[in-house]
């Protein structure tokens, strides 16, 4: 059996971040948009973790820290946002959010 | 820890079942991460994305990171999905989940991601010799303390990312005082 390398968690995390960016391009609902921004995310921590493996050093995993903060900021601030938009507009479609369209 | 298994660690051995606990891992992640995109249901899509984390926190375990895996399954499967799941709930699921999942251009997104991916793809196979596989062991058993000298310092002086790490908690105060604000009905 072919042993793990490097490139297959890279292979993992690049098909995570792309089922991310599908969900966030196609998806009505801003709930699951904001989901697919936390699968995004992950995958960005995976490859930090690989490559902190692949050079055996720690810089990667401590950056990997910061990026799940960055994450739960994004996710409190994200689900703040919706509910008040939800309060007022009564929907959480992404097309019916256009306030600042034009 | 027995003889036989002490010397095959210092033989620097892979352990046996690595690779199909990577495939079991990485198919069930991706599995629940195709999931998580396509549920009509935004609670459904919240458990996919559970069982999403707890694999990748599972592949973190296999790069010899216990620390981020512990992050991962506090901060993320613990944390982050409690606030969604609660939000799902405040929000009403009836409506949306009765509606369109998709938007009228998902052809156009779906076309721009496969060719990310397959961008992704050609990046890996053509640089392949850039991500070597050295294989040099991380320390397992003090690999939070390494992190604590890291993000701290040890003996009085500053880590390298002290400062980081303060700022990281100031986003954190900007990030809870925003998510009140906001969602307070009355300012």
């Amino acid at each position: 059996m072919v042993p793990i390398t490097t490139v297959h968690y890279l292979v993992v995390a690049a098909i995570l971040f792309v089922l991310g960016v599908i969900g966030v391009l196609t998806r009505r609902n801003a709930v699951i948009v904001l989901m697919s921004i936390e699968l995004i995310l992950n995958a960005v921590n995976l490859n930090l973790v690989a490559f902190s493996h692949m050079w055996g050093n720690l810089q990667g995993q401590v950056f990997s820290i910061f990026v799940t903060v960055d994450a739960a900021c994004e996710a409190a601030v994200g689900l703040g946002i919706l509910i008040a938009f939800f309060r007022n507009k009564e929907t959480i479609n992404m097309d019916e959010i256009d306030l600042l369209k034009w | 820890m027995n003889p036989a298994m002490n010397s095959a660690v210092n033989a620097g051995m892979v352990p046996v079942a690595t690779p199909w606990f990577f495939y079991m891992l990485a198919g069930l992640a991706v599995l629940s991460g195709a999931l998580v995109i396509t549920r009509r249901n935004a609670v459904h899509s919240a458990l996919a994305l559970i069982v999403t984390l707890i694999s990748v926190a599972g592949l973190y375990l296999m790069l010899y990171a216990p620390f981020v895996f512990a992050v991962q399954l506090f901060v993320y499967a613990g944390g982050i999905m409690l606030l969604f799941l609660f939000v799902i709930m405040l929000v009403n699921v009836e409506r949306s989940s009765k509606e369109r999942r998709f938007n009228r251009m998902w052809p156009v997104g779906f076309a721009a991601a496969c060719s990310l991916m397959a961008l992704f793809m050609f990046a890996f196979l053509k640089g392949k010799a850039l991500f070597p596989d050295r294989r040099i062991p991380l320390p397992e058993a003090s690999n939070t303390q390494q992190i604590a000298a890291l993000l701290y310092g040890e003996a009085g002086g500053m880590g390298s990312y002290t400062f980081a790490f303060e700022i990281a908690s100031l986003l954190l105060l900007a990030a809870i005082l925003g998510a009140v604000i906001m969602t307070k009905k009355k300012l």
